[in-house]
């Protein structure tokens, strides 16, 4: 059969959504956020909420996420993401609000604001993209970046006994009340993006359901910060961020799993 | 039908804000302020006319809440106290870069660092300079009594709106706490249009998507939204300015002086004329838009201006580069948290009159 | 039931030839070009076209949205 048979409109079974503008992703090549981005926007195109959502976006390497994700977006000082989204949410309740952060914006500078939103069960939706590196100033040390792991300014390894731990923000809030879900995912492989969405899906629809919050990271790959080649730093981030940060759902309809 | 009260002008603040149809308050406890969030959380306005009331994890939480309620085109406000607006400026340079309206209230107390919780008036530089990073201005009203607390709020999210710009109320502990009688203002509804140019309330087919941002890597366009910025300010200078004027037609000492140091001159031009000197009072009511070419044409008829400021002297300078040396201009106050009698006000005067 | 027959289409222009469709695929289809395109990046293309099923994993995992999947069942 020849190609031009088969590349045919009616023979189409996968191409971006409409909800990712046309712009040209201003991410390095291979990195995460691109994937991250557009199964936010599949599941809201799915849903048949683009009408009624409202996108905040972080200071980082997302902090263009507007100029992609074809919807209202607020952007916010770095951290301040989750308590736009609360003066956002509370004054429309029935709107769909979510914030796309990185870790340094919601684990560092952003802890309060973080912590306080998942307290009150503002009920929105967290995407947090943790890479364990600041990847827009050029890579240096985040709150999230492991023990040893060099960055430019941790230039001979992370210090744990100077420079402290690497926080596991997800487990954190998660036990907190007015959080209702919490997953860890990833996006780098066909079966994690398909888990990593069903989450958000899940994450939005807890959001329908005005569950409260409902927060979804997603481990990624920083290869520029790391140094290393798209498909090395993958499989750098399986071998190292993965032990540490686990993947798989934390909390569940309320329930903090293995507990 | 509008009602009379005495009330404390904090309180005042947060009836007006209720009955301006405010959408949300959101803040955190400080003194001398906080009798704005505990009146609100009271008077349960949710109950009254569906506005919000939250109390925030801190004031830089609490001014993002309003960055984010901004923008979808409701009518919001917060309130602190010089330390909390000090941490709210990062917001604020957001909000005006963002070009949202909002009414932020300052019940100023001295400083500086945690100073003290007396009132003062030292935030005159933060409040009409701009205050966080970049170019930007303020609308700053001046209340000088309970009754402009309650009057300003509704005028703030007025000015607010029709510029798309954050509105200040720059108040003091004194004016804050004190009580009086307010003739308050009949309720007004909330909003229930939302600008499709600019709100993000969810995109439309009709307008697409909007964006609140303060944000653009390329500089040239950057430069082109702050010249875009200059222009709304010029325009404001040139339309808003508001003072109110005391025994200033025969005047030749002017008092220049807002809020409770406006109340303090004020007595000071009573005293003043009794002994027979020609004191007259200039009350700036609003502080950016400052009253420039009113002093400057009060300059080419009276001897000498005397700023009075619980301050070491800040709106002194404006008032010099108004009055671009044509006469004296020197100031007078009490400051950190110390405040001013009439009698010290006239002591100074009377002295330069004598020096000068 | 048939078996699937697949082909992509690669947004050459904004392909940033990361790679990571390439090691995704699999049955092997995808390959960097040797020449690169107006960015400077090798791109995505079928290099063994005749093993393309459809399976859409190349356009799940890139992260510039830049390959469209088609299927058909022979």
């Amino acid at each position: 059969m020849d190609i031009k048979d088969i590349i045919k409109p009616e023979n189409k079974v996968y191409s971006k959504t409409s909800l990712m503008t046309d712009n040209a992703l201003s991410y390095c090549p291979g990195c995460g956020h691109g994937t991250a981005h557009r199964i936010v926007m599949e599941v809201i195109e799915e849903m048949g909420i683009a009408h009624d959502t409202i996108g905040v976006a972080p200071v980082g390497c997302s902090v263009l996420a507007y100029d992609f994700m074809d919807i209202d977006m607020t952007q916010a000082a770095h951290g301040r993401a989750p308590a736009v989204a609360t003066g956002i949410k509370r004054l429309w309740p029935d709107k769909f609000v979510f914030t796309y952060q990185g870790d340094g914006d919601l684990a560092a500078i952003g802890t309060a604001e973080t912590i306080h939103a998942c307290n009150r069960g503002e009920n929105i939706v967290i995407i947090f993209v943790n890479n364990g590196i600041y990847g827009m100033t050029g890579g240096q040390m985040a709150p999230t970046t492991l023990g040893g792991m060099k960055s430019s300014t941790s230039p001979f390894g992370r210090d744990i006994g100077t420079m402290g731990n690497p926080i596991k923000m997800t487990e954190l809030v998660a036990n907190l009340p007015g959080v209702y879900f919490a997953s860890r995912q990833a996006v780098h492989k066909p079966s994690n993006v398909r888990k990593a969405k069903k989450a958000i899906r899940q994450a939005f629809e807890n959001q329908k359901e005005k569950k409260g919050l409902s927060i979804v990271e997603i481990v990624s790959n920083c290869n520029s910060g790391w140094k290393m080649a798209p498909v090395q730093s993958n499989i750098w981030m399986e071998e190292n961020m993965f032990p540490y940060y686990p993947l798989g759902d934390i909390k569940v309809d309320d329930v903090i799993l293995g507990k | 039908m509008s009602e009379l009260k005495l009330m404390k002008g904090n309180e005042a603040v947060a009836e007006a804000a209720i009955r301006a149809g405010a959408d949300a308050y959101f803040g955190y406890p400080i003194t001398p302020q906080s009798e704005v969030l505990e009146y609100l959380m009271s008077e349960q306005p949710e109950k009254r006319t569906g506005m919000i009331v939250l109390q925030a994890e801190s004031e830089v939480a609490a001014i993002n809440m309003v960055y984010g309620a901004a923008g979808t085109g409701k009518r919001v406000m917060t309130s602190s106290s010089s330390p909390g607006i000090s941490l709210k400026q990062e917001g604020i340079s957001y909000i005006a870069g963002a070009e949202l309206p909002c009414l932020i209230v300052n019940v100023v107390r001295g400083g500086p660092g945690l100073g003290t919780i007396q009132p003062s008036q030292a935030d005159y530089f933060q409040s009409t300079k701009g205050g966080g990073h970049g170019d930007y201005r303020l609308i700053v009203l001046a209340p000088a009594s309970v009754q402009e607390m309650s009057d300003f709020v509704k005028l703030g999210f007025e000015l607010a709106f029709k510029y798309r710009n954050p509105v200040l109320m720059l108040s003091d502990g004194v004016i804050g706490q004190m009580m009086e009688k307010v003739e308050l203002f009949d309720q007004q509804p909330r909003l229930d249009y939302f600008d499709p140019a600019w709100t993000t309330t969810g995109k439309t087919d009709d307008r697409g998507r909007n964006i609140i941002t303060s944000l653009d890597l390329d500089p040239y366009l950057m430069e082109k939204h702050n010249q875009m910025l200059q222009a709304k300010y010029r325009k404001i200078e040139e339309l808003e300015v508001r003072v109110e004027e005391i025994m200033i037609e025969d005047a030749e000492y002017i008092f220049v002086a807002y809020g409770s140091s406006a109340r303090i001159s004020q007595k000071a031009v009573e005293l003043a004329r009794a002994k027979g000197i020609k004191a007259g009072l200039l009350r700036p009511k609003t502080l950016f838009p400052f009253p420039k070419r009113i002093i400057s044409e009060l300059a080419d008829r009276v001897k000498g201006f005397l700023s009075v400021e619980m301050s070491a002297g800040q709106m002194v300078e404006d008032v010099r580069l108004a009055v671009n040396g044509k006469v004296w201009v020197e100031h007078f106050g009490r400051y950190g948290g110390v405040v001013h009698s009439p009698n010290e006000v006239l002591d100074a005067l009377e002295n330069l009159i004598e020096k000068k | 039931m048939g078996r699937a027959k697949g082909a992509i289409v690669v947004d050459i222009e904004k392909c940033k030839g990361c790679n990571i469709c390439v090691v995704n695929c699999p049955t092997d289809v995808i390959e960097l070009s040797k020449e690169v395109n107006g960015k400077g990046y090798p791109y995505a293309y079928m290099e063994n076209p005749e093993n393309c099923t459809g399976c859409a994993n190349c356009a799940l995992v890139c992260p510039d949205g830049v390959i469209e999947v088609y299927r058909v069942i022979v």
